[in-house]
């Protein structure tokens, strides 16, 4: 029986849940002895080429394209596990969700004491993916069916997790791995 | 800042001998005074009293009745909880709006009336009501909306609004109200004839520890919404050592739906009294405190004018009855608009000068409450039926109800039936035999409780409303065949977020989760895993809040999704491809589409 496949990527977030994955250190192989990485920030596959057992999700969207990354993950993968604050929750993005879409690019690109910007004129390219009114979390984008939280989770969190999903078995956290103050 | 305003400052700080713990009645006088607290009258106060300038700022953004920014001289505060809204507030509103040409929660340009909703005040029997500074104006129409708005212009004065008085002493001198008792069946325990004097006299003749066995045998429990027997919290507080101790009376009532307390107010203030007095006896209390909510401030005058015939007649005051060593006074203290406030650890912040924000428990008042000295909280008619029990006796009381659930109940019954109002029952009264009597036959739920309480249905009315099926604090709203189940509990919702007082994460951010997907639901958005989320969020901040508001608040979700589960089921739908109902991703890019001028590509 070939492995199963996972595939992870990082909407409106800052990589650190990837670095926390990476964090796993040497068990890194033995995760690659159980599983397959079909599409990830570390192969740069574009697109998904076989329905995948995992996805992992870091980061929440907050424009177009990250709704559309993520509703390819929801249904290339058999389980979705948001993984991180930005993901469950928005995280640092959604601080902008207090103030309107326009006062934030005003102020990012116009208005903001750093910059310098000649022609007042806001980015504006096709290739930019549009903004969404505010950056939500994936769950209110599509169905999410785990959620890991901790900005970014324990590495050792991540793979007591996923080990347990592979596996199937229950997972067992222990106290230190769920706590977060 | 003026020298006027300085000297009325002062004049005021003094009054209360520059008392920091009477803060809440020095901001009440202020705001009536000044129409507002501003700035520098916060300093003036925070110098007299020598108390930090923020402890001031925190307790006058707390209270509804207290703001920073002066009001208009005239403040209309509409009820729009749901019993108003059933009732047409809604378009009530609309019409105070379009006469004074403002919106909700604004001064008109003179700045002399503003507009703004407030929860339930206590008169749900006679809604859509409103209350035009302390006035109350019931039974409101658009067309009322648009005289009384014409005459405030003319006269600024809200008392001239009242043109035909109420019954009983609603018409009293000083009470000068146009609002109703409503008083439709009246029991054999608490709404009959009272002779002044007749209980405390002979409950002087007992030892105070003979008044408590005497109510602890008539196994009276609280009747403000928690049950606790009674004669064991006059006990523990007796017990506690102190040389202070005191009975404060909760008339907070801010369980939306209930209004029998201002019954009791209006027409039994001698009964209260009494059974307060006799509290103080039993307890060694020497002060009485009565904790009056704000809305009920038309009654306060003539309150304080029954107190004090009752101290010439030697009832009260000084060597009470003419026992030597037993001085008792009682004074009222005003609230300021806060539900939180009717929580008694809350209660007793706020009469101690402080934001009606709740206390750890323990130590429990009963030990250490009002100024760290013990303190028995006592719902106003908790405290009537001790005066009967000392009237008639115990064995007398407790053949009323049943065994475990004695004497009987007022309830206050509103929404949809023929004949609100209030009602005294024995405790052991099925609810269907409480619709019949209100006229609410077709009755396709009741609210037992107010929001904090159960909504109960059909299946379930041949139960009663003693301590073991579904007690209440005396809140009975009714909901016809025709409402929105679902309607009500965001109504609900809406009034706790409103009252949390956001002290804790569950109970602060919780409600607003809660009532958030209840919306999606309503919006036909949801999808069945809404139901577990309800059920688990609800349940988390019922375990996870510090105080009964917030271990209450996720009743009115979890009651529904308990006994009218369709309502939510029809609702929500699996959602397709994954994807959620509730997210539309045009909606979502429609402002940048807007700022760049440009389609999205995706879809
Ligand atoms: C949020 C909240 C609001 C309350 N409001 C009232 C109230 O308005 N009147 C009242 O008597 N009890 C109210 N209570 C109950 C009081 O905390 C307390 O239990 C009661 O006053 C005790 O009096 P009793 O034993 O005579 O019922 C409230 C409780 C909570 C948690
Ligand atoms: S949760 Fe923390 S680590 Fe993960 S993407 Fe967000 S900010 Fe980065
Ligand atoms: S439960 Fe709500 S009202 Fe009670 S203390 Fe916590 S935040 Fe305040
Ligand atoms: S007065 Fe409006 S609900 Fe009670």
């Amino acid at each position: 029986m070939s492995k199963p496949k996972i595939a992870t990527t990082s909407l409106a977030g800052c990589f650190g849940c990837h670095m926390s994955l990476l964090d796993i250190d040497e068990r890194i192989l033995e995760l690659a002895e159980l599983v397959e990485f079909h599409k990830w920030p570390i192969n740069d596959r574009k697109s998904f080429s076989a329905q995948c057992a995992v996805g992992l999700i870091e980061g929440g969207c907050c424009n177009e394209e990250n709704v559309e990354v993520l509703r390819t993950f929801r249904s290339s993968c058999d389980v979705l596990v948001s993984v991180g604050d930005c993901a469950i929750m928005g995280g640092i993005p959604a601080m902008r969700n207090m103030v309107p879409l326009e006062e934030c690019l005003q102020e990012a690109f116009v208005d903001g004491p750093t910059v310098h910007n000649p022609t007042g004129a806001i980015p504006n390219d096709v290739e930019i993916p549009l903004l969404l009114d505010k950056v939500y979390p994936c769950h209110e984008v599509v169905k999410i069916d785990y959620y890991l939280p901790g900005c970014p989770p324990p590495a050792d969190t991540l793979w007591e997790a996923l080990v347990a999903l592979l596996t199937n078995k229950p997972i067992s956290l222990p106290y230190n791995l769920i706590k977060y103050d | 800042m003026s020298e006027k305003v300085e000297v009325v400052l002062d004049q005021i700080c003094r009054e209360v001998g520059n008392d920091r713990t009477r803060l809440l009645d020095i901001l009440r006088e202020v705001q009536h005074r000044f129409g507002g607290v501003s700035g520098e009258a916060v300093d003036l106060i925070a110098q007299r009293l020598e108390t930090p300038r923020v402890e001031i700022e925190s307790v006058v953004s707390f209270y509804a009745f207290l703001s920073e920014k002066p009001n208009g001289n005239v403040v209309i505060r509409i009820c729009d909880d749901i019993i108003d809204r059933m009732h047409g507030s809604e378009t009530v509103a609309r019409a105070f709006e379009s006469e004074l040409g403002v919106q909700m929660g604004q001064a008109t340009e003179d700045g002399k009336i503003s507009l703004t909703h407030t929860p339930c005040i206590g008169m749900c029997d006679q809604a859509p009501a409103a209350l035009i500074n302390d006035v109350v104006v019931t039974h409101l129409s658009s067309d009322t909306a648009r005289t009384i708005v014409a005459e405030l212009r003319e006269n600024h004065d809200p008392t001239q609004l009242v043109k035909e008085l109420g019954d009983g002493n609603n018409a009293h001198d000083l009470v000068s109200s146009m609002v109703q008792n409503n008083i439709r069946l009246r029991g054999p325990v608490i709404l009959t004839d009272f002779e002044p004097g007749s209980a405390l006299k002979k409950a002087l003749a007992m030892s105070p520890v003979e008044v408590i066995r005497n109510v602890k045998t008539a196994r009276l429990r609280g009747r403000g919404g928690a049950g606790f027997p009674t004669g064991m919290k006059w006990e523990f507080t007796r017990a506690a050592k102190a040389d202070k101790r005191y009975i404060i009376c909760n008339a907070d009532e801010g369980e939306p739906g209930t209004f029998k307390d201002r019954v009791l107010l209006t027409e039994y203030p001698d009964l209260l009294f009494e059974g307060m007095t006799i509290g103080g006896y039993a307890i060694g209390a020497k002060e009485g405190i009565v904790y009056l909510r704000g809305e009920y401030t038309y009654l306060r005058k003539f309150l304080e004018s029954v107190l004090e015939r009752r101290r010439e007649e030697g009832i009260l005051g000084r060597s009470v009855c003419g026992v030597e060593d037993f001085d008792f006074d009682i004074r009222i203290q005003m609230g300021a608009g806060a539900y939180i406030c009717g929580e008694e650890t809350a209660l007793i912040s706020s009469c101690e000068g402080l934001r009606g924000d709740p206390k750890n428990r323990p130590p429990f008042p009963a030990q250490s409450g009002y100024l760290g000295y013990p303190s028995s909280v006592n719902n106003v008619e908790t405290l009537c039926c001790t005066a009967r029990i000392m009237e008639h006796g115990p064995g007398w009381f407790s053949s009323h109800g049943t065994d475990r659930s004695t004497g009987t109940k007022l309830l206050s019954i509103s929404g949809d039936c023929k004949r609100p109002g209030i009602y005294e029952v024995s405790l052991s009264t099925s609810l269907r035999e409480i619709l019949g009597l209100a006229g609410a036959e077709d009755a396709q739920a009741l609210q037992v409780g107010g929001p904090s309480g159960q909504m109960v249905g059909r299946q379930e009315f041949d139960k009663t409303i003693c301590y073991d099926d579904f007690p209440t604090g005396g809140s009975m709203m009714v909901f016809g065949p025709q409402r929105n189940l679902l309607e009500v509990v965001h109504a609900f919702l809406e009034f706790f977020v409103e009252e949390s007082c956001g002290y804790c994460t569950p109970c602060r951010v919780g409600n607003v989760l809660l009532k958030q997907r209840i919306e999606k639901i309503l919006d036909e958005k949801g999808e069945p895993a809404d139901l577990q989320y309800l059920e688990e969020l609800a349940q988390t901040v019922k375990m996870a809040s510090r105080c009964g508001l917030g271990q209450t608040s996720p009743n009115p979700v979890l009651s529904t999704l308990k006994r009218f589960r369709s309502e939510y089921e029809r609702r929500v739908k699996p959602a397709t491809d994954g994807r959620q109902p509730g997210f539309d991703l045009s909606e979502a890019v429609a402002q940048a589409v807007n700022i760049v001028g440009r389609e999205s590509t995706h879809s």
